[in-house]
This record gives structure tokens, C-alpha cells and sequence, in this order.
């Protein structure tokens, strides 16, 4: 392994410099000769038939370029494809029916934004209002509106899956829990909103879409398809900067679809930018669900078996890549314990809220608010301490590689140690001791605690577990599976170096990360590294799972470096070794050069050796390919297709998390006061600790806005409630508590830097471990929070009537 | 949709004229009239406040205000904090703690932060935490900006005190 001089230091961000200075290049300031700019008019119903649109006047108004409607998409694109066999058909705009309120119904094209405003005005549209449905299980039940007339049904997906012997632990067990949960519909609103531009060149067939995408580029082919376009006449730009994501940009392409099809019909180059009510009503939102969960137990507190049957309402379309909530933590479903028996019933539904995607924690935070209040209600119901409870259930250091009953592969760890360290850093014996004192007072002071397996890097294959294992045992069925990045390396005649990647960062600092990883392996300084990043499907190399999502990027990007400057390096070690007939084995390459590993003369530098392949390409040896650049694809062997049992490796690293929370709520207004937060993380080698903290913290409020203020609130009828920032309430400097963040390393051993992805990270443990700490802190009053946000106004109707019933 | 109007103003310490609708935002007028495309737009609603600026040395929501209501006025925009090429002790110090991911955000909480600063040049944390409070930022969970308006603020006490 090369020496490590930036690897795991804090090393400040080359990024910042142009953001700070009002330099960076964000969708919204990309120029274009000759833009013109659109706007779209959104459905005002939840569920309603379109008679008809009148768009002849706006045709007319002062400016206007033209105007799409869904008559016109209906005629020329094709529906996108979805994982999932219910006949759903979605449109990049409403043709026919609306199915939530906001949906596209028209777009007009118009020399500025203030006159495409002006022109959907006069748009007039004729709507048949039909009964609208919000909650998922009424709308699973056989009498609900149905959205789809062509699916028949609203329930979009629904996969019984049995792991073990889940039936003979809960006969033989000592204690069951059961609880119904609720998992609020929230979004990460990056304070960027979408935005896209397209320009269509007929003479070659290419259309070009700009958008402030993330990727899985798996969605590029269902655009092409969609807008009946070869994959290589449709070219995707992602600008320099993107102002935020957390997954809700994923959601971005029906609008990339959208626009373009506006520019192949007006001939112009056309650019969007969503505003801020159109995100909140009509972008993409997190998943909301509800659960019912059984745990399986023995006296002593060991677990055996987990039961879970779970609705999650995906809005008024089921899109890619939708049901990932479902099943994209299939592997580490039992999070850090050693159950070996599970039974899962997952059911996907749509009804007449926005469609919903990828939300930072993605199915996790679901999954560990459910499994660690199970936990905590467990250890209540034993008279155990939490902290207890856990220590007998984790899975072992020396059980790694550790195989799940579900598929997942956990590469490394130490969860008791982590664990452990947590419960020291916050002092947990003297929080339980304060709590005493507290509760003698009538002070309401909980201590929560939660675990969980931080998965990273989306194994593409997992989504299939969608379809019966029957379907996909079909012949002719093409399985999926794989997760890979692309990283090309390039060393310029005087030595200094190029990396040029196709990720899509959305401030993680892929730039300094690469320039750190790239700098060690050869030995030089981050100044002599530039890297290059800005997507572009024309020019970079790219496959299905390209992109920046499920915390990928310290994994497979900075493992892809490695690999390319690996290869680099061997090649230059090959070309030393004929320049000076000192064989291959007996060279090495550090500090920024060839040298006898033996030490002394000859040294040839990277300078001087880059200089002679590239100016006296005639001169090289037999065996040596002329040119100095390497790309290396990487991927992870272990990322397979689901088997027949539906077990499959659904990500390729998995970290842990292992967080404390002390927490005063006040009787008077129920307002959670956050006293004390811990979080211990264990992802690996952590590359940059500036960077890693960072995602941590913006994580963690992530979490701890689902957790607490942020909700998607639907009236019945379907319409929206909240569709400003006066409305949703995103937690601000003054809500931010301390986070004290300490990390463990347990390098992964399937990839060369042993990093692990920590992107996601506190966002799926920040709601289990404040609903903890809550329900602890109300254990006097026998509360349990089994509902998200914990509002103070939803915590004083639970004290209240927990009040009247104990007076 | 009446006449555009002539609109004359001082950005960053220098004089700027264009001609605009009398509806057109000041956010608007600046990234695409003024071509100063620093100052971003975030809810159009004066919440997320990525859009401030100074307006005539107070800080300003560009996204509630229209350009013609700007005419005569003296602004700073992120694009004038940094002078002769040397970053302002802000800049400085959200780069060091990491006050800034996507950087979005960063050029409201930035003249807000100074403009706190301004008024009020030793703010303690909860004092930096109520003006901070007036801008949007997902990235960070808030933590490394309030340290960093922190260092700036020591520093430029011990500047003007030397």
C-alpha cells in the first residue's frame, strides 16, 4: 500500500473556493445562447378525470413559443418502465387522469419565465373530480378509488418472504412485542430545486438534457425509451455543482423527459427551474409507512424471531426506483442481530399524494425506527436494561464476514466495541443515574439508545426481489445485479495528473477525496492532481449503477481511483524497468517516482518518465501501449442476483452506527429538548474526517427533522397542506444540537482503501434514537412513540391523554 | 407588464445600469441583468433566505424585493466579499469548519453572517444561532457555520484591535 500522507487527514475542500465566492456553476447558471424557459401548469385535484384542455389563448400570448399538453405526450412518448408487474402507466404529464395534487398538466415555452407564467393562465383545463384516497390501507382495502384503472387495484406490489423457521420461534418463544408503526412522508428539500435544459439537434438525432440529476443512470435508459430515443442520441449533462440532493434529485427525471420532449416539439433550448411550491407538492418525497411488527424474544432477552408486514404508499404512480424502500435494506434487515428467522408480508400501494423516491437513509430509517423501538419496548417488557438487551444480540467480531438469513454479506466490524464506546462517551451509567434523580423531581428525562448497519453501495440486483422468485426464474428473464464505477487517470508530458470520474456529487467533495486518494498512490502533492467530474453520457465512461447515491462514492469511486492509479503506476514501473535493465520486481514506485526498491540510483521521476512516453512514443518497448492514461472499472463480485429464496446481498459494504440520545421533554408545551447526542460510527478508513463529519451532522438533522418537524401533511381530499417553508418546517441553526462523533475503523476487506460509505449514515438511526429517548422519558406516563414527527402538539394530545387515564 | 425601467445601482462598489420590467424581481435582475449568478434562489418566499444580500449595508431577501425598489441603492453580493483577492475571514473560516457542502445556501448564510457581525461584532452562540436561524442550509446540520462565524468573529475583533 502506498504511504498515506492525505488519506484520513481533514483536508479542506478544493470545492470550496469558487462556492464561497459566488464562482460555482449551478443548473440555474449555465449559459446558453438563445434560452427560452417554461412553466407548467399542476393539477389543483388529487383524483380527477381531464375532459379536456383549451390551450389556443396561451398559444396566442405575448412571448409564447408553444404549449405542451398531455394529449401531446400521450402521442409521442411512451410510459416509463417500473419494476413491478401492475400495469401502471407514467407519464412524464398527466394524460387522461390526475393522480395527485400538482401532477403536470401543461407546459408552455415562452421567451422568459414571467411570460410562461402569465400564459398558464390562460390555459383552461376541464376536470371530472373523482373521490380521492391518502391512507394506504384504506387504499389497499377492495372498495377504494382506484387510481389505475388498468392495474385494478392500488396495491402496487406485494412480496410474502420467509426466512429461517419464523413460525417455531414465535411458538417457543417466552415474550412477543407487537406494535403498529407510523413512518412519516418527508423530503430533504435541497434549498436548489430542480432544474433542467434541453436542446434538440435534428440533423444528428441528439437531444441533450442538462439537469441537476444523481444518478442511478439506470434511469438514462428509461428516458430514452420513454421519449423513444436510442440511448446514444440522448445525452445527459449534469452541471459542476449540484446545490444539495439526498436522493430527492433521483426524482428529477419525468421533468428530464418533460423538457425534453418540449424542446424536440418547439425547436428551441429550453430550460426549467422548479420553484419551491412546485417542489414541495410535486417533486419526490420520502416513503410513508405503516407497520405492524412482532419480535420473538426469550426471557433472557435473546431475540429469535422478527414478523413484519408493512404498507409503503408510493403516491399516485409507483416509479423508479420505487419499491427500493420496500427492499433496499433486504440484506441487512435484522440489522446488527443475530436472528436467524424472519417473516416479512411487504405491500406497496399508490394513492393520491406525490410519488415518492430515494430520501437520505432510503428504507433505513424506516427499518431501524421499527426494529430499535421493538427493541427498547422489549427490554421494558423484560424490566431489562436496553444496553442489555443489545449486548446479547449483537453479531461478534469474529463472525465476520458475517452472512444475514436475507443475503447480506456484513464485510467487517466490531459492533460490541462500537457499541460499547458509545454508552462510554455519553456516560450512560451517569445519564441512567441523572434520569433517577430527574424522575424523582417529576422531570420527564429519557435515554435512548439505537443500532444499526449503515448499507452502502446499492447492489442494482436487489430491486428485483420486487417479482415472485417464480418470475424471475422464467426463461428468458435477464437477471440484475452489480454495482461499478468508472475512473480514468491521465498523466499529462510534464507529469502532472488528470482524474476524470462521472459521479455527481451534491457537496460530498468527491474533487478532494479523489485528489487525496490519487496524491497518495503516487506520491505527489494534492496540487499536482486536478479531477474532473460533471457527467456528461457522451464523454465519461458510465454503466446502469453510475451515479452518487447510496453513499457509494468512498467506496467504489475512491476504490476505481486506486485501481486506475495502480495500473498507472505498474506501466510506469514496466518502462523504468527497460530504461534501465533493472528487472520489474526489483523496482518500486513511491514518492513520485521509480526507484530500486533496494534504495539509491537510478530514481526516474514521474516528471521525467511521462515526459519520455508521451515525446518519444516510437521508443517504447515492445509490450508498453503508447500513451499514459488508465481506467479501471470497479465492481463488487459479491453484489449478485437474488437467489430463489429472495436472499440477496442488497449493498456491498455495511458500516454500523451505534448512537445515545439523553432528551427532556416539557410537560407544559411537549416541546423535546435534545440534552445530549452521541453517535459512533464504524465506515472503514475514513478518507477525509472533515468531509466524514460533515455527512454525519447534515445526516443527522435529516433524521432528526423526520423525527420531529417534517411532515408532508394531506388533507382528505388529497390536497396538500404544506406547500411552502412556513408550511414544512425544516429544522434551522437554532434547532441544531450538539453531535459528538467519534469513529471506529474496521477497514472493509473488499476494497483497496478499506473504506465503507457513510453519506447516509445518522439519517436511519436520528428517528429510532430520539423515539427512544422520548418514550423513555414518557415511560412514567406509559407512552410509547410509535408515530412520527413526535410534534409537540401530537406529544401533548399523547401526555394529555395518557394523563386522563392515570390521574 | 408595463414599460421596462432604467435601473441604476451599486453592486459590490461599483456602479451598474440596466433596464428592467417593473415586476422583475431584484434576485432576477442580478443573476441574469447584472450577470451576478452568486446570489441564488431557493423558495422565492423569504424563508430559505439563500437569496441575501446587503441592501444598503442591512441584510436583504433579493427574492421579496423588485429590482425598480433597488434603483439608487447600494448592494453587496457574495461576488464582493472577498477583496483584491483575499478571502473575508468568513470565507476563510466556513472553508476551515467546513461551514459548506453543496454551497447552495452559502452566500445567504455568508451576508448574513456578516451582516450579524456588523451589528453585533461578539455574538455568543445563541446570539449566532438566532441570525443564522434566518437561512436554509441541508447539508451541514449547522454545526461547522456556527463555528466558523465563531472564528471569524474572534478574528476580526483581534484584527481591528491590533
Amino acid at each position: 500500500m502506498a504511504a498515506q500522507r492525505f488519506i484520513g487527514r481533514p483536508v479542506k475542500r478544493i470545492e470550496d473556493l469558487p462556492l464561497l465566492t459566488g464562482r460555482g456553476v449551478f443548473i440555474a447558471d449555465l449559459p446558453f445562447a438563445n434560452l427560452r424557459h417554461a412553466a407548467i401548469l399542476r393539477a389543483p385535484y388529487a383524483h380527477a378525470r381531464i375532459l379536456g384542455i383549451n390551450a389556443s389563448r396561451a398559444r396566442g400570448a405575448p412571448g409564447v413559443v408553444g404549449v405542451i399538453t398531455g394529449n401531446d405526450v400521450a402521442r409521442l412518448t411512451r410510459p416509463f418502465a417500473v419494476g413491478v408487474r401492475a400495469p401502471v402507466k407514467y407519464y412524464c404529464m398527466a394524460t387522461g387522469k390526475v393522480r395527485f395534487v400538482g401532477e403536470p398538466v401543461a407546459v408552455v415555452v415562452a421567451d422568459d419565465r414571467y411570460l410562461a407564467e402569465d400564459a398558464l393562465e390562460l390555459i383552461e383545463v376541464e376536470y371530472e373530480p373523482l373521490p380521492a384516497v391518502i391512507d394506504p390501507e384504506r387504499a389497499a382495502a377492495p372498495d377504494a378509488p382506484v387510481l389505475h384503472e388498468e392495474a385494478g387495484t392500488n396495491v402496487a406490489c406485494r412480496r410474502k418472504m420467509t426466512y429461517g423457521d419464523p413460525q417455531r420461534c414465535f411458538e417457543d418463544a417466552d415474550v412477543v412485542v407487537k406494535a403498529q408503526f407510523k413512518f412519516p412522508k418527508y423530503s430533504s428539500t435541497p434549498i436548489e430545486t430542480y432544474g433542467v435544459a434541453a436542446s434538440y439537434e435534428p440533423g444528428s438525432g441528439v437531444l441533450t438534457i442538462w439537469a441537476n440529476f444523481m444518478g442511478p443512470f439506470i434511469l438514462h435508459s428509461l428516458l430514452a425509451r420513454s421519449l423513444n430515443l436510442a440511448e446514444n442520441r440522448l445525452r445527459l449533462i449534469v452541471p459542476p455543482d449540484i446545490g444539495g440532493s439526498y436522493g430527492i434529485k433521483t426524482s428529477i427525471f419525468p421533468y428530464m423527459a418533460l423538457l425534453g420532449l418540449a424542446a424536440m416539439e418547439t425547436g428551441v433550448t429550453v430550460r426549467w427551474i422548479e420553484d419551491r411550491r412546485e417542489h414541495l407538492l410535486a417533486a419526490s418525497s420520502g416513503t410513508d409507512r405503516v407497520a405492524y411488527r412482532e419480535l420473538a424474544a426469550r426471557k433472557d432477552g435473546t431475540l429469535l424471531a422478527m414478523r413484519a408486514r408493512w404498507l409503503d404508499n408510493v403516491g399516485g404512480y409507483i416509479r423508479s426506483p420505487e419499491p427500493g424502500c420496500a427492499f433496499r435494506p433486504i440484506g441487512n434487515w435484522v440489522g446488527p442481530y443475530r436472528v436467524q428467522s424472519l417473516d416479512i408480508d411487504a405491500g406497496v400501494v399508490m394513492t393520491n399524494k406525490c410519488p415518492t423516491g430515494p430520501n437520505r437513509g432510503y428504507g433505513c430509517g424506516h427499518l431501524y425506527f421499527e426494529i430499535e423501538r421493538m427493541v427498547d419496548m422489549l427490554a421494558d417488557k423484560l424490566g431489562m436494561d436496553p444496553a442489555e438487551v443489545r449486548r446479547r444480540n449483537l453479531i461478534q467480531p469474529s463472525q465476520f464476514p458475517y452472512r444475514t438469513p436475507t443475503g447480506g454479506l456484513y464485510d467487517s466490524g466490531d459492533y460490541p466495541a462500537a457499541f460499547e464506546r458509545a454508552l462510554k462517551t455519553a456516560d450512560y451509567a451517569g445519564l441512567r443515574r441523572e434520569q433517577v434523580q430527574a424522575r424523582a423531581q417529576g422531570r420527564l428525562f429519557g435515554v435512548g439508545l439505537a443500532l444499526a448497519v449503515d448499507p452502502s453501495v446499492s447492489n442494482m440486483g436487489y430491486i428485483s426481489v420486487a417479482l415472485d422468485p417464480e418470475i424471475r426464474g422464467r426463461p428468458g428473464y435477464l437477471p440484475k445485479s452489480g454495482a461499478t464505477e468508472a475512473i480514468t487517470i491521465r498523466i499529462d508530458p510534464l507529469g502532472k495528473i488528470s482524474v476524470i470520474l462521472g459521479s455527481t456529487p451534491q457537496g460530498q467533495g468527491h474533487r478532494t477525496i479523489l485528489a487525496q486518494v490519487v496524491a497518495d498512490e503516487f506520491g505527489v502533492e494534492l496540487d499536482d492532481v486536478t479531477v474532473t467530474d460533471e457527467m456528461d453520457t457522451f464523454t465519461r465512461l458510465w454503466s446502469v449503477s453510475s451515479g452518487s447515491y447510496s453513499s457509494r462514492f468512498a467506496t467504489v469511486g475512491a476504490s476505481a481511483a486506486a485501481v486506475a492509479a495502480r495500473k498507472l503506476k505498474a506501466k510506469l514501473v514496466k518502462h523504468a524497468s527497460y530504461l534501465t535493465e533493472i528487472p520489474e520486481q526489483a523496482l518500486e514506485f513511491a514518492d513520485g517516482q521509480v526507484r530500486p526498491r533496494a534504495g539509491g540510483q537510478p530514481a526516474l521521476s514521474l516528471k521525467e518518465l511521462a515526459g519520455r512516453v508521451h515525446w518519444n512514443a516510437a521508443a517504447l518497448p515492445e509490450g508498453i501501449e503508447p500513451g499514459l492514461e488508465a481506467t479501471a472499472v470497479f465492481g463488487f463480485p459479491e453484489a449478485k442476483s437474488p437467489d430463489a429464496l429472495d436472499r440477496v446481498n442488497s449493498s456491498n459494504t455495511y458500516g454500523f452506527i451505534a448512537e445515545v440520545m439523553a432528551v427532556e421533554v416539557d410537560p407544559e408545551t411537549a416541546a423535546v429538548k435534545i440534552l445530549r447526542y452521541v453517535s459512533v460510527h464504524d465506515a472503514g478508513t475514513i478518507i477525509n474526517p472533515l468531509i466524514a463529519d460533515g455527512q454525519i451532522l447534515g445526516g443527522a438533522l435529516h433524521g432528526l427533522g423526520g423525527a420531529l418537524y417534517e411532515e408532508l401533511v394531506y388533507d382528505e381530499d388529497g390536497q396538500q397542506l404544506c406547500a411552502s417553508f412556513m408550511d414544512y418546517l425544516v429544522p434551522t441553526a437554532a434547532e441544531a444540537p450538539q453531535l459528538q462523533i467519534e469513529h471506529l475503523a474496521s477497514p472493509s476487506p473488499f476494497t483497496p482503501l478499506g473504506a465503507k460509505g457513510l453519506g447516509e449514515a445518522s439519517s436511519m438511526t436520528a428517528p429510532a434514537v430520539v423515539a427512544n429517548a422520548v418514550s423513555d422519558a414518557l415511560r412514567p406516563l406509559g407512552i410509547e412513540i410509535t408515530e412520527l414527527p413526535i410534534t409537540p402538539s401530537r406529544l401533548w394530545h399523547l401526555i394529555e391523554k395518557a394523563r386522563m387515564r392515570k390521574p | 407588464m408595463s414599460e421596462s425601467r432604467r435601473i441604476r445601482l451599486k453592486v459590490n462598489c461599483e456602479w451598474r445600469e440596466s433596464r428592467a420590467a417593473p415586476r422583475k424581481l431584484l434576485v432576477d435582475f442580478l443573476r441574469e441583468d447584472l450577470g451576478l449568478t452568486g446570489t441564488h434562489v431557493g423558495c422565492e418566499h423569504g424563508i430559505c433566505g439563500a437569496c441575501t444580500i446587503l441592501v444598503n449595508g442591512e441584510a436583504a431577501r433579493s427574492c421579496l424585493m423588485l429590482a425598480v425598489q433597488a434603483d439608487g441603492a447600494e448592494l453587496t453580493t457574495v461576488e464582493g466579499l472577498a477583496a483584491h483577492g483575499k478571502l473575508h475571514p468568513l470565507q476563510e473560516a466556513f472553508r476551515e469548519h467546513h461551514g459548506l457542502q453543496c454551497g447552495f445556501c452559502t452566500p445567504g448564510m455568508l451576508l448574513t453572517a456578516y451582516d450579524l457581525l456588523c451589528v453585533n461584532p461578539a455574538p455568543d452562540e445563541e446570539e449566532i444561532r438566532a441570525a443564522l436561524s434566518a437561512v436554509l442550509c441541508r447539508c451541514t446540520g449547522y454545526l461547522g457555520i456556527i463555528e466558523a462565524v465563531k472564528t471569524a468573529a474572534r478574528r476580526l475583533r483581534e484584527a481591528i484591535s491590533k
